[in-house]
């Protein structure tokens, strides 16, 4: 065969092998044009297998020519094959389905906080960000703390306001956060900012008191605090809690240990401080008010500077303020809870909803 | 304090609504609790009538028909009342009016009489409880004038909580001081400023006389004496006013002391002169045992630390807080002795907390009276006394006053107003607002001297006081809000704080729950738990339910797994983090021993599980047992980067064989382990799993830092072993001995397989371990660690154990 025609010769069957390849339409027919067109048997081998036999100067462009179609063949069929693979992998899988509203496995179970905690540590983190340090105190609390150093001497008429549990004459469960006013000024000279979260108890069980409960107290101290700082850090932690749209106002209030001392209300974040709801009813949260009670506080008395005097609390050179808020009632309002007693019953179908 | 506003109308008027009056006074410190209505619903078709005729009823012996003059013209009315005669002047409610039950009036037809309206009994209105009679009128009375000029039948009435520091406002006129001084309206006269005319030339030293013999509890008793006293009902007005205050209506002289006290805040005590035995009154504190009958017909028993009033015989009231029966007023009753005291507050207080027994006088002297407040009481009395009883005061007032008490003055600086308050109040604002709080000032070069009146000495007594009575005045709305310039503080959590919120959250990550269950226990739940130790017991328990401080978490997690199983979640992951609570060591109390704490108390983190992991709808739910406990006690450890080791220990309330003592650097954390099953059948909880660590010692123990380990400059190398050991041979003995034999290059040991079978013998098991090696300074060679073989062999021989082949 002339050399001309050969070339031709190739050309027909690379055509041709490109069509079967193109066509073959499952892997049988794909090796079938493997064999056919490349095989042992194949014109394309034979024709390779001969060059030797070629006259010299056409061995080497037959040559070329046939290991270049060789190649190229080769490569349209790995190609093919890959196509083919997919698709049956494709066609294999479409196959294999999975009912995929059923729930996940393993179940990864959510676990959640306690609403209480996660109130406390929303309150936490508030004062953290203003500059407050958090310092606990013991429950079982000596009288002394928990009243006589917070200006109400035995037979204080306000002693009779919280009903105390008592283990001795001078030891007691703390009825607030207050006591560690005294500790921590005893242990820190000022300036002091500090917030104190805890359990508190009062003696008192019925629908809206648990004789456990828990209370955040605060206490800055330092040169120039002033009752203008309590408004301002309160309305900060008002805001942070209940919404940056929020206002408070200052009433005034009676601590023994506070002078001037105050009630703070948050303006009404159901019904934005209008006392009404929407369709003009009496907004059921503030009752109309506008305002929710939320904390008391005050300027923290100059006889409770009394108590440490010699750790550098001296009236005439530092002043400050203390508040204390219910967390409860801080996450009931928050959270719409209707019942105190919710937060000790430990339902978990309660606890789930929260944290 | 229940104060009706007609009243306080009086004293203090402003042009303001009830709820705006309340408002007021919230501002300022005084807060209602709730605004009530008294009396009828509306005071239309309330008005004054004449009785022209009363004739008896035909059809009906008890009935009369009257007709009665209502101002327009005559109407007929059929009344049941005995007393109604032509003649009188009445009350009438007209068809239209609405009663206090909320019924409206109508014509009605009573045995064939069409009556057209009510004449009206006390009771009928709300003003008194007699029903004996219609209420007859003095006769100047205009017929057809409404019913509410003459008599107090519709009034608002501001239900106040105050403050235990404001005394002052449990009176009308104290009330109306505050109104004045917050809204500025004009005050009234001070009712106390009039005495009565005493007449007769004797002396009230005739007819008694007064000892204070422990002056300690009284620094001031006054008393007066009336002859000639005519007990009877009280006038209608007298008795509206006290209805609408909440107090019932006794009879003239018992509503004198009523109705000064709810005026002036001073408490009064009539006795029946001739039932003080000798005439002679001793103020003393009781003999510990002695008794009396008070005026509520309880005997009482009395202490040394209490005061009372006696007479010549023996006790004839407790002082400050209820008179004696012995000495009480009745309609027998012709000479009064009106005594007016000052009380010492906290023993008042303490009294009647002994006693159990409170009284609106209690209430008011508790919170410390001032010694001038006394005379003032006398004298609006003595006022009542002639006019309503027809009495006669005799002259003079006896008047024993150990305790006398001068003015207070307060010096005030005008620059400590704006440093504590953060605002600038003018000198000329503070001195208007100290005036009208009744205050008087002396101007100073800092600021002012002021005398603080004898009602607000028990509040004011320092600078810091009056700096109060300024803002509150002034405006708490009206101060700035400001940020503290805080030159010194940073605030962020502790170590150990962090630490709490990190364990809390590693459980909470791991899908448990968090409770708070209450700090109280029952002695009895302590011994379900086989628990022997000595409680905490708390003097004055809600129930014995309640009784003892939990001294440690496990009872309150196993309560609230037993109530979600009885409410149909039997499979629960329960966590709690809170203090647990032993008897302390015996401290001295501060201040003797500052900073001491009463109890040992302590932090701790339990968890309760009676599932391990939740079923699904391929795999069954993994029941809880030792394993699933200590696996989350090894998360939350791993996660504060604490290493432990778990030993085999008892506790009474945990299976023996599947029970642990947690250490850690030499430190015991606390225990893992399986319910015993007695104890979880206790709770019908099923298996369960827990365990309870020390919060506070797992903070100590957590690294503040953690330091660098290098991992990924050299490979380890990674070598399995199965180790065949008798079963007395925990894993935990296998680890120590492979370790010892391999030594330093030895980096991680992992144990991924147990196994038991033929192959490794009866009695033994073989433990599958990974060991992974690390040389710090080269690349190590299997070579490097298959010359560690033959000492971990050795090793292994003395726990009794060999390497599988």
């Amino acid at each position: 065969m002339p050399e001309a025609s050969t070339q031709r010769r190739l050309e027909e069957l690379a055509s041709e092998a490109q069509g079967a390849v193109a066509g073959a339409a499952g892997a049988p027919e794909l090796e079938e044009a493997r064999v056919r067109f490349l095989g042992r048997r194949s014109e394309l081998t034979s024709l390779l297998r001969s060059i030797g036999s070629l006259p010299p100067e056409e061995r080497g462009p037959v040559g070329q020519a046939a290991n270049a179609v060789r190649v190229r063949l080769e490569a349209l069929i790995a190609e093919r094959q890959d196509a083919l693979d997919g698709a049956a992998l494709e066609a294999r899988l479409a196959d294999d389905r999975v009912d995929v509203t059923l729930p996940g496995d393993p179940a990864q179970p959510v676990g959640h906080l306690h609403l209480i905690t996660q109130t406390r540590r929303d309150i936490e983190d508030v004062f953290l960000g203003l500059g407050f340090s958090v310092v606990e105190g013991p429950e079982v609390e000596w009288d002394y703390y928990n009243f006589t150093a917070l200006n109400m001497p035995p037979a204080h008429p306000a002693r009779a306001l919280q009903d105390t549990f008592y283990f001795s004459d001078e030891v007691l469960l703390r009825t607030h956060t207050s006591p560690m006013q005294v500790r921590a000024m005893e242990a820190h000279e000022p300036p002091l900012y500090i917030v104190v979260p805890g359990k508190v108890y009062r003696r008192d069980s019925d629908a809206t008191h648990t004789p456990m409960f828990h209370q955040v107290e605060g206490l800055a101290v330092d040169e120039d605090i002033t009752l203008g700082d309590l408004r301002g850090v309160l309305l900060e932690f008002a805001r942070a809690i209940f919404g940056a749209e929020r206002d408070i106002r200052l009433r005034a209030g009676y601590f023994p240990f506070t002078e001037p001392s105050v009630e703070v209300d948050v303006s009404c974040f159901v019904c934005a401080g209008t006392g009404f709801a929407t369709g003009g009813s009496r907004c059921s949260l503030c009752r109309g008010s506008g305002w929710i009670e939320i904390l008391g506080a005050g300027m923290i008395d100059p006889n409770v500077y009394g108590f440490v005097a010699e750790r550098g609390y001296d009236p005439e050179r530092v002043q400050g303020f203390a508040f204390g808020m219910g967390i409860e009632r801080i996450a009931m309002l928050k959270h719409g809870v209707p019942d105190l007693r919710l937060f000790f019953e430990n339902d978990v179908r309660f606890l789930e909803q929260f944290g | 304090m229940r104060v009706p506003l007609s009243w306080l109308r009086e004293y203090c008027d402003p042009p303001l609504t009830t709820a705006e009056i309340g408002d007021r006074l919230a501002m300022t410190g005084t807060e209602p609790e709730r605004i009530e209505h008294f009396g009828v619903p509306s005071a239309d078709g309330f008005v004054i009538g004449k009785v022209l005729e009363a004739e008896q009823h035909p059809n009906a012996d008890r009935l009369r028909v009257c007709r009665v003059d209502d101002g327009n013209g005559s109407r007929t009315i059929v009344c049941g009342a005995p007393n109604v005669a032509a003649g009188q002047t009445v009350a009438l409610a007209l068809p239209g009016a609405v009663m206090p039950g909320g019924q409206r009036l109508g014509e009605a037809k009573l045995r064939g009489v069409v009556s057209s309206g009510m004449i009206l009994a006390e009771d009928e209105v709300g003003v008194g409880e007699d029903h004996n009679g219609i209420m007859v009128l003095p006769d100047e009375l205009r017929a057809g004038a409404p019913l509410l000029e003459y008599l107090t039948i519709f009034d608002d009435v501001l239900d106040l909580e105050v403050e235990p520091n404001r005394p002052d406002c449990l009176s009308v006129y104290g009330v109306a001081r505050e109104l004045h001084a917050v809204t500025g309206a004009p005050l009234a006269a001070d009712p106390t400023g009039e005495d009565a005319v005493a007449s007769g030339d004797d002396s009230v030293a005739d007819h008694a006389s007064v000892e204070i013999a422990d002056p300690d509890v009284c620094p001031r008793f006054t008393a007066r004496v009336f002859d000639g006293v005519h007990v009877g009902p009280s006038p209608l007005w007298l008795k509206a006013r006290l209805a609408a205050a909440g107090q019932r209506s006794i009879s003239n002289v018992v509503d004198i002391t009523n109705y000064v006290m709810l005026l002036t805040g001073q408490p009064l005590h009539a006795f029946d002169l001739d039932e003080v035995r000798g005439r002679r009154i001793v103020v003393r504190r009781a003999r510990d045992g002695e008794r009396m009958v008070t005026l509520d017909g309880v005997e009482r028993t009395f202490d040394s630390s209490m005061a009372l009033v006696c007479d010549a015989e023996g006790p004839s009231g407790v002082a400050g807080i209820m008179g004696g029966r012995v000495s009480e007023v009745s309609e027998r009753t012709t000479r009064v002795l009106m005594e007016a005291a000052t009380w010492v507050g906290p023993n008042v207080l303490q009294s009647s907390a002994r006693l159990g027994l409170r009284s609106e006088a209690s209430t008011r002297f508790e919170k410390q009276l001032h010694p001038e407040q006394a005379l003032a009481a006398q004298r609006l009395a003595a006022r009542l006394m002639v006019e309503l009883c027809g009495a006669r005061m005799a002259p003079g007032t006896i008047d024993e006053y150990p305790g006398r008490a001068e003015p207070r003055v307060v010096a005030l600086r005008h620059r400590r107003i704006g440093a504590l308050l953060g605002t600038e109040i003018p000198r000329a604002e503070v001195e208007a607002i100290l005036g009208r709080l009744s205050f008087a000032t002396v101007p100073t070069e800092a600021g002012f001297d002021v005398t603080v009146p004898p009602f607000r000495d028990a509040d004011v007594q320092r600078e810091a006081d009056l700096i109060e009575e300024i803002a509150r005045i002034h405006g708490l709305e009206r101060l700035p809000a400001t940020l503290p310039a805080r030159r010194h503080a940073v605030g962020r959590l502790t170590p150990a704080q962090r630490v709490r919120r990190r364990v809390e959250d590693a459980l909470r990550d791991r899908g448990l729950c968090e409770v708070v269950a209450y700090s109280f226990t029952a002695p009895d739940t302590l011994a379900r738990l086989r628990l022997e130790e000595g409680t905490l017991a708390v003097g004055n328990p809600l129930s014995e339910d309640a009784s003892v401080m939990r001294p440690l978490l496990l009872p309150g997690l196993l309560g609230a797994a037993a109530r979600n199983a009885a409410r149909g979640r039997p499979g629960v992951a329960l966590f709690e983090s809170a203090h647990v609570y032993r008897p302390g060591e015996a401290a001295e109390p501060p201040p003797l021993a500052a900073a001491s704490v009463p109890a040992d108390e302590h932090h701790h983190v339990a968890a309760l599980l009676t599932r391990s992991a939740p079923g699904t709808w391929r795999r069954p739910a993994l029941a809880a047992d030792y394993f699933a406990a200590k696996g989350l006690v090894e998360a939350m450890l791993g996660s504060l980067g604490i290493t432990f080791s778990a030993e085999p220990a008892q506790r009474p309330f945990l299976h023996p064989g599947r029970s642990a003592a947690v250490t850690s650097g030499g430190e015991e954390l606390g225990w893992i382990g399986e319910l015993h099953p007695a104890v979880a059948r206790e709770w019908d909880v099923g298996e369960a799993a827990a365990f309870e660590l020390d919060l506070e010692t797992l903070a100590e123990l957590a690294p503040a830092a953690a330091g660098y380990r290098d991992v990924t400059t050299l490979p380890p190398v990674l070598q399995d072993i199965a180790v065949v050991v008798p079963e007395s041979v925990s894993a935990a003995e296998v680890d120590a001995a492979v370790r010892r034999g391999a030594g330093d290059l030895l980096s991680e040991t992992t144990l991924f397989d147990v196994y038991r079978g033929e192959q490794v013998g009866e009695g033994n098991r073989s433990l599958a371990l990974r060991l992974e090696f690390r040389a710090p300074d080269r690349t190590l060679t299997d070579d490097d660690v298959a010359g560690l073989r033959g000492q971990i062999e050795r090793e292994l021989e003395t726990i009794g154990g060999r390497l599988r082949a």
